[in-house]
């Protein structure tokens, strides 16, 4: 019923479809065979800056979102560190990847120090406040055993609670480097370097084919993240 | 020697879990604490190492005067209470040389324990305990590998490295069956005896205590309502403890003591069906 009205109500310009459609299908085939060779050497270029932004944000990012985790979960942290932890996150978390891309370029310049900037600044959000939650999850006896023995602070922390989260902080990191790397083709669309700065590019010029030959090259990196990490996610169960 | 005065532990619910409770083990006392779900048996133990901060009242444990230490110094009392728990509490994905090191972290630096590199004494004690409670063979599995009664014996090896004064012991049969529940409190009291620990232990089933140990402490709403010999356990002290019900199957068990343990076995079975 609704469906129906909603339907009804949009208008529909059959014109304006027939002629797109010939001319979407002419995109199409441009894309079609896709040119792994004329641009090789740009295409490699950006391929290897986004690949390197992707593993250093992460890393950079990881370091940085344990310790603000740990301070995110209520069960182990003083009340004002959680507060400003959750707070760091909540801001981290607030802004879509793109955005954050566009003012790290307005700051920094184009190129792929924005790029690592931003990807750091968002895995922080992300995997701070999922560390956080788990590690308000754990079970309880076994981090007060460990209490119990007389352990100080940070030996509770390693014995009695790293443990208990490390196989899904792994799990995470991983999820992580994939989306990063997804991300880090976006973000060079708006100047913050990467696959992405040479798949607009090459867009921007036409070169169909060898954009196709861009995104061909980011589905099957993604889909080796995609295996190898659920590989390496088995083995650390 | 453990000196508890006028301990009184009120939650911020509200509840008054403990009340003005008094007492007094001496060194080598194996003692049972008994009573009711809720009467304060769990707070009173966690009182004793702060796990749960006392509302009021004082806690002694030789010349040192537990409530009122600050964080580092009750860290090193710590070390001087080994605990054992219910569930067991082991960390279930470390290995059951790990679990049982970690008894040594009050004695350790942070960096030692972090690479897993502890003094070669302890190493050896750690050997020599899982040896004694009958876990040689296991010693590189990881913790959640094991059943349960394994499971509590690596929870009190890692009690014993702390090399403690007192074992402070929470309900540690209540998830086991009571072949192993027997094994578990027997090996506790030998190891007890052997090493002259003092022992406070909570215990739901009172005929197993009444086996085991040298006193028993009735507890109920938080206040001592009885305090002897577990040969005194009458059909009235337990009405005393826990409230009216027909006790005289509970009394003549423990009126056969030591003596009684074959009949015993049969009488819980008979009880569990």
């Amino acid at each position: 019923m609704y469906l129906a009205l909603a339907l009804a109500s949009l208008e529909v310009n059959w014109n304006r479809i027939a002629e797109g459609l010939p001319r979407a299908w002419r995109f199409i085939v441009a894309f079609f065979p896709p040119d792994f060779v004329s641009r090789w050497g740009d295409i490699y270029e950006g391929l290897l800056e986004s690949l390197t932004m992707t593993v250093t944000s992460t890393v950079v990012g990881i370091a940085i979102s344990v310790p603000i985790g740990i301070g995110a979960a209520r069960n182990v942290a003083p009340p004002w560190i959680y507060l400003a932890c959750r707070g760091i996150i909540a801001i981290s978390r607030s802004f879509q990847e793109v955005i954050i891309a566009i003012l790290f370029v307005a700051l920094f310049g184009f190129g792929p120090l924005a790029g690592f900037l931003t990807l750091s600044f968002a895995t922080i959000g992300f995997l701070s406040k999922l560390l956080a939650e788990d590690i308000e999850d754990i079970d309880p006896g076994q981090a007060e055993a460990i209490r119990a023995t007389g352990a100080s602070w940070l030996q509770w922390i390693n014995y009695g609670i790293q443990p208990q989260v490390m196989p899904r902080l792994i799990g995470l990191s991983l999820y992580r480097l994939d989306i990063n790397f997804r991300e880090s083709a976006v973000i060079g669309i708006v100047g913050a370097g990467g696959i992405g700065a040479t798949l607009n590019t090459a867009i921007d010029r036409y070169e169909f084919d060898s954009a196709a030959a861009v995104l061909l090259i980011i589905i099957g990196i993604v889909m080796f993240a995609e295996y190898s990490s659920s590989w390496i996610r088995g083995k650390v169960q | 020697m453990l000196r508890i005065e006028g301990l009184t532990k009120r939650y911020r619910t509200g509840d008054l879990a403990l009340d003005q409770v008094d007492l007094e083990v001496p060194g080598g006392q194996v003692m049972a604490l008994i009573g009711p779900s809720g009467a304060g048996k769990s707070t009173l133990i966690r009182c004793v190492n702060r796990l749960v901060e006392p509302t009021a009242g004082r806690v002694r444990l030789g010349e040192t005067e537990i409530t009122g230490l600050g964080r580092a110094e009750l860290r090193r009392a710590r070390r001087r209470m080994g605990m054992i728990f219910q569930e067991f509490a082991l960390v279930e994905r470390l290995t059951v040389m790990e679990n049982v090191l970690s008894g040594q972290l009050g004695h350790v630096g942070f960096w030692r324990s972090y690479f897993r590199r502890f003094p070669q004494a302890a190493v050896d004690a750690a050997y020599a305990t899982l040896e004694r409670v009958g876990l040689a063979e296991q010693i590189d599995k990881r913790a959640d590998a094991l059943s349960g009664g394994q499971r509590q014996r690596v929870g009190i090896a890692r009690a014993l490295l702390q090399q403690p004064e007192i074992l402070l012991v929470d309900e540690p049969t209540a998830s086991l069956d009571p072949k192993t529940s027997r094994q578990i409190m027997r090996l506790v009291c030998e190891l007890c005896a052997e090493r002259r620990l003092a022992a406070v232990i909570n215990i739901h089933d009172v005929q197993l205590a009444q086996l085991f140990v040298q006193r028993v402490v009735g507890l109920r709403a938080g206040k001592v309502v009885f305090d002897g010999a577990p040969s005194a356990l009458s059909a009235e002290v337990l009405t005393r403890i826990y409230g009216e019900e027909d006790w005289t199957a509970a009394v003549t068990r423990g009126a056969q003591g030591d003596g009684g343990d074959d009949a015993l076995d049969e009488e819980r079975l008979a009880g569990m069906v």
